[in-house]
Parts: C-alpha cells; sequence; structure tokens
C-alpha cells in the first residue's frame, strides 16, 4: 500500500517535472536533433540553435561566458552541445529544451576540447593552468586531470586535443615540444605517454578514421605525425618542407588544422605564413603541389564528398572565402561573405555551407553546387559552427 | 546662413589640417582610434585573448604589463619577437599608433564601440 502511495508521488513528481519541461520548451514538437547545431556568439556570451534543414534559428541560449576562441563538442545521441569558452567556461547546452543544462568554470584560460570516444567523458584542453581535465560528460563533475608539467614546475599550453579510440585522447604541449596520449580507460586513473615531437607545436588533429595524430609545429620546420596504431615508434617528422621556411614570414593568426582537408587520397593543409594552401600525398606525406590563394589561410576545409576545398583567411584577408576544385587544383571561385570571416560548416552531406561573418554580423549560406548564396541568417558577431553531426565523428 | 555654414566647414577643415600635424602628440584620430581597439581586440585577440587575459600570447592587462618599459613594448608590436608567434605589425600600425596602444593596454584598455559589430 505504502508503495502504492511511494509509486504515485513519484509519478506526480514526474509529471510536475514533465510539465515544468514543456514551459521551457518553446515548441512542444517531439523531433530529433541531427540537422541542428549552434553558431557561437562571440562578444555576447551566447549561441544560437540553428536548423540546417530548415535553415533558421530556432532561438538563443545566453550566459556562456567570454566565448572568444570558444569551440564545441556533441553529446553522441546529439542533443546536448559541450562549449568550451577562453575564460575556461564550460557549458553543456541542451538543444531540444534550448537552455543551459549545466555549467562549470574549470580553468583560467582554455582553448577547447573533446568528447570520449565512449560517450561518457568531456576533455577540456587548458592554456592556464596548462594541461587537460575530464569532466563526467552528464553531470560535468571532475572526474581526473592531467596536468601539463612536462619538467619540475614547468606547465605547458595544450593544443590540438583529440579524442581517439581507446578512449584516449592525443595532443601537444607548446612549450614541451611534445605530444601526449592519455588513456581514459580507467576515468579516475589516466595513464599518459609522452612523445618528443618538434618546437612549439601549435595545433594538432586526427587524421579521418583516427590513425594518425598530426601536430604542425611553429618553431621548425616540418609537421610531427605519431602513428596511433604503433605509437611506439614514437613521432616522425614528415613534410620538412611545410613551415615558415628561411624568409620566417610574420603570421598574423595561426592556422587551424582541425577541419584539415582530406580529398581524393591528398591532404590540403594551410601554408603557414604563405599565401598558398599546401597539397600532400598521403600515401608518402610528400608535397606534391601549392596553389596560391588569396590570404594566409586558417581554415582549410573539405566539403565532405572532398570534391571541394573551401579556405578562409586570416586578418588583414579575411572578408574572402575561396573554393578549390580539388580534380585538377583549380580555384573556382572567390566568394565575399562578409567582413572578418572567422568559420565554416558544412552540412553533413555537403550540400550546404554556413559561413560566419564576425564584423558583418552574419551566417551565409550558400549552395556548393552553385556556389550561390542561398541565404542570410542574423547573428551577433558570430564565430564557430557546429552542427551535431560531429557527434559521431572521431577527432571532432 | 550658408555663409555660417562655410565659414564653419572651412574653420573645421582647418582644424583637421591642424589636426594631422599634431596628431604625433595627440594620438590618432577618433575613427582611426576606432580601428585600432577594434585591431587590437579582435585580431590581437586571437593569440592574447578577446578579453586580452592572454591566450597563446601572454596577458596584456595593466598589471601583466607593469613595470615593462614601454619603448621595448612598442618595439614588440612594431618588430614582432624573433622566435616567438609574436609578428610584427609595422605593416598595419606606425609607430605614433603603437605607442597609444601600448598606452591604453598599460591603462586597461577601452571596449570597442557598441554597435560596430564586435
Ligand atoms: C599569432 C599570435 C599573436 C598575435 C596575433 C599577436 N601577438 Fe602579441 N605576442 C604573442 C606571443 C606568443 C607573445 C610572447 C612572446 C614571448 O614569448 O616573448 C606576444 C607578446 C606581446 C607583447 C609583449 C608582452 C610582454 O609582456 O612582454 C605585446 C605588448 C604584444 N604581444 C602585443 C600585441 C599586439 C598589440 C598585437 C596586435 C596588434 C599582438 N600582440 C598580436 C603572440 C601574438
Amino acid at each position: 500500500m505504502s508503495r502504492l502511495v511511494r509509486c504515485c508521488q513519484a509519478l506526480c513528481a514526474a509529471a510536475a517535472l514533465l510539465l515544468s519541461a514543456c514551459a521551457h520548451q518553446p515548441t512542444a514538437e517531439v523531433r530529433g536533433t541531427g540537422d541542428l547545431g549552434i553558431v557561437i556568439e562571440r562578444a555576447t556570451g551566447s549561441v544560437q540553435i540553428v536548423d540546417h534543414s530548415r535553415q533558421t534559428s530556432l532561438g538563443r541560449v545566453e550566459g556562456l561566458g567570454d566565448l572568444s576562441h570558444a569551440h564545441a563538442t556533441y553529446s553522441r545521441d546529439g542533443r546536448y552541445a559541450y562549449v568550451f569558452g577562453r575564460d575556461g567556461g564550460l557549458t553543456k547546452v541542451d538543444l531540444l529544451a534550448r537552455r543551459i543544462d549545466r555549467r562549470v568554470v574549470q580553468a583560467g584560460n582554455s582553448i577547447g576540447g573533446s568528447i570520449s570516444q565512449d560517450g561518457r567523458l568531456v576533455v577540456a584542453q587548458n592554456y592556464e593552468p596548462g594541461g587537460i581535465k575530464a569532466f563526467d560528460a552528464q553531470t560535468l563533475e571532475l572526474v581526473s586531470e592531467v596536468p601539463a608539467e612536462y619538467a619540475p614546475g614547468q606547465f605547458s599550453k595544450v593544443v590540438g586535443l583529440a579524442d581517439v579510440s581507446g578512449n584516449r585522447f592525443a595532443y601537444a604541449l607548446f612549450e614541451a615540444g611534445e605530444i601526449w596520449v592519455t588513456d581514459f580507460s580507467t576515468p579516475a586513473a589516466p595513464v599518459t605517454q609522452r612523445y618528443p615531437a618538434g618546437k612549439q607545436p601549435y595545433d594538432g588533429l586526427v587524421t579521418p578514421g583516427g590513425r594518425y595524430f598530426m601536430a604542425g609545429l611553429f618553431g621548425e620546420d616540418g609537421v610531427s605525425l605519431l602513428d596511433l596504431w604503433q605509437p611506439g615508434q614514437g613521432a616522425r617528422r614528415i613534410l620538412g618542407g611545410y613551415g615558415r621556411g628561411e624568409e620566417k614570414l610574420p603570421v598574423y593568426k595561426m592556422p587551424h588544422l582541425r577541419g584539415w582537408a582530406v580529398a581524393d587520397g591528398k591532404a590540403y593543409l594551410p601554408a603557414v605564413g604563405r599565401h598558398e594552401v599546401l597539397v600532400v600525398d598521403l600515401t608518402t606525406w610528400q608535397e606534391v603541389g601549392r596553389i596560391p590563394v588569396a590570404g594566409q589561410p586558417v581554415f582549410v576545409m573539405a566539403r565532405p564528398d572532398g570534391r571541394q576545398v573551401w579556405v578562409n583567411f586570416a586578418f588583414p584577408d579575411n572578408a574572402q572565402v575561396q573554393v578549390i576544385d580539388t580534380l585538377d587544383r583549380r580555384l573556382l571561385t572567390t566568394l565575399s561573405p562578409g567582413k572578418a570571416v572567422l568559420h565554416m560548416e558544412f552540412t553533413p552531406r555537403g550540400e550546404h555551407v554556413w559561413v560566419s561573418s564576425r564584423d558583418d554580423n552574419r551566417v551565409t549560406i550558400y549552395d556548393t553546387d552553385t556556389l550561390q548564396p542561398l541565404k542570410v541568417l542574423p547573428a551577433q558577431a558570430p564565430s564557430g559552427i557546429f552542427f551535431t553531426a560531429r557527434a559521431g565523428r572521431i577527432g571532432f | 546662413m550658408d555663409r555660417t555654414l562655410v565659414v564653419h566647414v572651412l574653420v573645421l577643415l582647418g582644424l583637421t589640417g591642424l589636426g594631422v600635424v599634431t596628431a604625433q602628440a595627440a594620438g590618432p584620430e577618433p575613427a582611426r582610434r576606432a580601428e585600432l581597439v577594434r585591431m587590437v581586440r579582435q585580431d590581437c585577440g586571437s593569440c592574447h585573448g578577446m578579453t586580452l587575459k592572454g591566450g597563446l600570447g601572454p596577458a596584456l592587462l595593466p598589471e601583466s604589463l607593469a613595470g615593462k618599459p614601454s619603448a621595448s613594448l612598442v618595439a614588440t608590436v612594431m618588430s614582432g619577437r624573433p622566435g616567438t608567434p609574436m609578428p610584427g605589425w609595422s605593416r598595419f600600425v606606425n609607430e605614433a599608433e603603437a605607442e597609444w596602444i601600448i598606452q591604453r593596454l598599460q591603462e586597461g584598455f577601452p571596449p570597442v564601440a557598441l554597435g560596430a559589430g564586435s
């Protein structure tokens, strides 16, 4: 009898919860999240939740702190975005309820993060204090941390964090010049392997599929490559000609390697300091070409089918986007999506791309076939655009 | 009426002319200042953080710059620091503008004007 009463109470409580959840929900519609995403609004600490099927904004969520250089990763059900802010804030945003589910301030200065293979840990990479921290993906409670203390009392900034198989995370240490791979199979007791990599790695990525971790080097020419299938062999140097070269050209914005384009057996990557996109053969790791472009490239991103590569640029050439045809490595067109283009995101199958213009306060959606703009959405100083399709990809 | 307007315009033009001569001492013109503020927050901000609390580059807050000689900080802005990612900005700012930026950084950098699309 008392059991029945308790059961009823629980039911009532659940009903009340549901009701209050409904009150938050702007629409009562039942829907999936596979075509949703967020647009980071850099200066106002807000994100817009967007629908890329209907090409609309569904609403805005505020209160995420300093979002300059923000990054986002997704829960594996595609419902929650984990947004990493520059001020060390980690915010879990519920895309369906359109509200903040949880938020912690986990470091003084953070640059991004990623989610584990099993979806249970969210790992943040931090500049200050240098290191990585693992959080329970559900509750955002701290589970464990790995300080980037590479010599007694000396801490390094962490760059290029990527999730790889086996619940491991690979990342590079700027001051230490090393690649570290941390295994979170036992989340509370992570185990880290260290590999010397070269001078001043500034960003990293894993190749599609997750086999290789690569770190771009700033302090010397070349890329450091670690085969995660055979990490015991250590990191080796490839692309000796990749870097700033003899003249040491000034670099006004660090290129991003994430989203490094792989198309037709070749990788397309941003040259450092030069107005060029480099083409590299993925079987020999040799450079096979250079494509002159409008400025210092920042993001070089392949359309999901690999047929096109889209490029945006550092200050002062950041009002343009160029599109390369990968079949004949020819420049297809130069677009003007607005001032200070910061990011681009393809729809999962690549028919559209969303491009943010910070200084014109807008996001332009292009048809990648006709290369014509389809629609412009207003946004406040938009930077990163992140669609939920990232939830299922290694290294995102 | 028309005439006074013309006189006003002439006086204004004269003042702007003078302004150019004294710009070195008084710092950049207001419009240029707004550009510089935006450039520091956004473009320097890509390494130093939009709030200038640091990123790949160190914090550029008054307390972090305290005690560092202005002349060497200005030189850093103009020529960069070899061996580090800090590039030289002499392509985009002149010496007087770099001095103005360093002074503003030392006393607490102004926010980007509202409506300026920050
Ligand atoms: C590509 C990254 C990058 C950009 C962009 C950048 N900086 Fe720097 N800056 C650095 C780094 C890294 C250092 C630290 C150099 C060192 O280790 O000595 C630095 C150092 C400095 C310093 C010296 C600070 C000190 O405490 O000694 C000043 C001043 C400075 N930067 C101003 C600027 C200004 C102003 C701009 C924009 C016009 C700018 N920086 C843009 C990376 C950058």
